[in-house]
């Protein structure tokens, strides 16, 4: 089964190879990683999507607890959430293709970012799903170089991933 | 006053209460050599391999329950602790491993005796630093205590760039610390006590199963008291040994690849199982298919990836073993309900079958050394209060099996990651914690010329250690292997060439002993004891092709032991339940 975790970890150089290491060691898949600073600057967001039983995804989630650079962790596919992907792809848009390409541009409602004579770069954001289906209606005009993001998500409602702003990394006192 | 970034950290390692570090100099850590020069509160021991500065950093951590600290430099420094690390880390040892690392402005230009010490250590260690700021010092180490100290315990690394040793800062040693990434439970959480209070009173065949969680969490007293109260029958694992008291009617020996049968039937045929800081690993469960078919399992450990790794289980309580031992007991006590009487006294009567089997029985008429008499004799003589260190294959097995420990941190073994050269300098850190108490090192010609230079740390420091080598001129668990399951083709387990080991320890200054006749153990064992201010090497030399039982092989359950055969009597073997 496929599952999306979000975490938040220590911005410390490192923390994202702890992250990595820990599934190239116990074998676990990723399929996607995408992790970038809060507006927190400690704090950095990481989303990954893997996939396995559930016993092997509780295990996943025990072991990044474990990890100290981990400081909160959310299993976004428990409960309603949203994901999106940012893909950018660049396609030949010579004769024919020129038209058709733009025109299933404006069908995905993804955006021309970069023309030139012989190729167009699409900008396109949504679930994985759907920039699959983008790419595949593309793939005869001929796909020159496809970028995409990995996965980014959050919970819908009430339900949010996040630390009080008052928390400090460590607290130490003096005698 | 502002001090250099070196004199910070000896400063803070005297704060923490640090009285020995395990160390070897070197370019990237001479600064810190050099401040360790001008003080005399933390003492350094020179081992001769960075291997043995970890090894006898985790015998003091073992042996004590507080933080062994290791010194090397940088690259080759660093990179030959990290066995010792990894040895830690498996078996939950809290050390402290300071690195040097070569000058910041020259990290990642192949500097010489660069290495990235984080990095080739990252897999092994609960956590480490690169330290990137004087000003960071204090509280780095601070936090490297705490980690190392706190929750599951394990080897943290703190890597410290020779500029920042040079650089200089005010220095305060941070009294308390508290990070809000890293919280580790104690306590048990109250519903799950109760229901695990009603499984454990419910059973007919129950079996209480302990490893290194108990000793890590000084727990063995509360461990006591709970098997006590309700009368059920307690086996310890390979690491647990000691929580339990082994001449305790209660105890039924170690479980596992090697255990006794007692225990393995019992744990096999067991309706409920209560695991306390153990973690199933295969050499505990053998076939996780076959493992206690018949038994719903309560699980207590202070690491919840260590419940339902292998096993499902049906009560988990996360908390440490000391914590959650104490709410049990009280919540038992609290009850109306008792154990079932009738039903255990079916189940003793059990397992008093399966041990008047006698399944570490062996040939006692021979005229050569049997290594488990040798271990009898060493139990005997020390009165079992001796600190008992060992390496890696039959012996370790052996010593598990014949020295009974009756209090924990006595014994002192590689369990989960099985490093040979463990033995000996794990011994030294033993030693310089407990010095007027007898620690013997039982090893094995192969286990201990892994970590033999170690001999000369000993003469150096004095430290009495009793070596026990049983000496059968083969790695006598590969050759055990081969013979059982390939045919005894003896590929590459047996060495040629062996040191004479009498003279060896001679050379360094030790005493040294050869015994090779069964009528010689007695009388050696007690001339070495005597000799309480001197490292005795005793190489005893043994059967050759003894072979450790009861043994279940890799991949097969409880009850598909393969039994010595020397027993009074055939195995008794009937599914209960």
């Amino acid at each position: 089964m496929r599952h999306i975790i979000a975490m938040l970890l220590e911005n410390e150089a490192g923390a994202l190879s702890r992250v990595a290491g820990l599934f190239s060691a116990r074998g676990y898949n990723i399929e996607s990683l995408s992790v970038a600073p809060t507006e927190d600057p400690t704090l950095s967001r990481l989303t990954l999507v893997t996939t396995g039983s559930d016993e092997i995804i509780e295990q996943i989630t025990k072991q990044l607890n474990k990890l100290i650079d981990v400081v909160r962790l959310m299993e976004l596919t428990d409960g309603p959430h949203i994901e999106r992907e940012l893909l950018l792809v660049k396609v030949n848009a010579a004769g024919n293709a020129r038209e058709e390409v733009k025109r299933l541009a404006e069908i995905f409602r993804g955006r021309i970012i970069d023309v030139t004579d012989k190729n167009y770069t699409v900008e396109l954001t949504g679930d994985g799903e759907k920039l699959d289906a983008f790419i595949e209606a593309l793939r005869p005009s001929g796909i020159v170089e496809v970028v995409r993001s990995g996965v980014s998500g959050i919970a819908r409602g009430d339900r949010s991933l996040r630390v009080e702003k008052t928390s400090a990394r460590a607290t130490a006192t003096q005698d | 006053m502002e001090l250099s970034g070196a004199d910070i950290l000896i400063r803070c390692l005297q704060d923490e209460g640090v009285e020995y570090i395990f160390g070897y100099p070197g370019g990237a850590a001479l600064h810190i050599y050099d401040a360790l020069y001008r003080q005399d509160k933390v003492k350094h021991i020179l081992v001769r391999h960075e291997q043995g500065a970890a090894h006898a950093a985790d015998g003091y951590a073992r042996s004590t329950g507080k933080a062994g600290v290791a010194l090397v430099t940088s690259g080759p420094g660093v990179t030959n602790t990290v066995t010792g690390i990894a040895t830690a880390y498996m078996d939950s040892s809290p050390l402290v491993v300071i690195s040097g690392q070569v000058p910041s402005q020259l990290i990642g230009q192949d500097a010489f005796q660069e290495c990235d010490a984080v990095g080739i250590t990252r897999p092994c260690v609960k956590h480490n630093f690169l330290v990137k700021d004087v000003k960071d010092i204090a509280i780095t180490i601070k936090k490297a205590f705490y980690i190392a100290t706190t929750g599951r315990p394990g080897p943290v690394l703190v890597d410290i760039p020779k500029d920042i040793t040079a650089h200089k800062a005010e220095y305060a040693y941070p009294k308390t610390i508290s990070m809000r990434s890293y919280n580790p439970v104690t306590k048990g959480h109250p519903g799950q006590i109760k229901k695990a209070v009603e499984l454990i009173l419910s059973a007919k065949r129950p079996m209480i199963y302990t490893g290194g969680g108990i000793i890590w969490a000084e727990a063995a007293e509360e461990l006591t008291d709970f098997v006590r109260l309700l009368g059920y029958p307690c086996t310890n694992t390979l690491m647990g040994l000691g929580g339990y008291p082994a001449t305790d009617p209660l105890f039924v020996g170690m479980l596992g690849m090697h255990g006794t049968y007692e225990a393995n039937m019992g744990t096999h045929q067991s309706d409920v199982l209560i695991a306390i800081g153990a973690r199933f690993d295969d050499r505990v469960t053998g076939e996780l298919s076959k493992f206690c078919p018949h038994a719903r399992i309560v699980h207590v450990d202070i690491d919840p990836s260590s419940i339902a790794k292998n096993v499902p289980v049906e009560v988990p309580i996360v908390g440490s073993a000391k914590a959650v031992l104490q709410e049990l007991t009280k919540a038992i006590k609290a009850t109306k309900k008792k154990p079932d009487a009738a039903a255990l006294k079916s189940w003793w009567a059990q397992i008093n079958e399966w041990r008047a089997l006698n399944c570490l029985a062996y040939d006692r008429k021979t005229e050569l050394i049997k290594p488990q008499y040798v271990l009898e004799k060493l139990y005997e003589l020390t009165k079992g209060q001796a600190y008992v260190t060992s390496d890696v294959g039959q012996h370790q097995m052996w010593a598990a099996q014949f020295y009974k420990f009756d209090k924990p941190r006595h014994w002192i073994n590689s369990g989960g990651l099985g490093t040979m050269g463990f033995g000996l300098p794990s011994a030294m850190g033993v030693q310089l914690a407990h010095p007027n108490k007898t620690v013997a090192c039982v090893t094995g010609e192969a286990s201990i010329q892994m970590c033999i230079q170690e001999l000369s740390t000993c003469k150096q420091y004095d430290l009495p250690i009793k070596i026990i080598n049983l000496n059968n001129r083969y790695m006598g668990m590969v050759r055990q292997w081969q013979e059982f399951f390939y045919d005894k083709r003896y590929s590459h387990s047996y060495m040629d060439a062996l040191p004479d080991f009498e003279r060896l320890a001679e050379a360094y200054g030790h005493v040294g002993m050869k015994i090779e006749k069964p009528g010689d153990v007695e009388g050696a064992l007690k001339e070495a004891l005597k000799l309480k201010d001197r490292l005795v090497f005793m190489d005893f030399i043994t059967d050759q092709a003894e072979n450790v039982f009861p043994m279940i092989p890799a991949g097969k359950g409880h009850n598909e032991i393969i039994m010595s055969p020397f027993l009074a009597a055939a195995p008794i073997n009937r599914e209960l339940a």
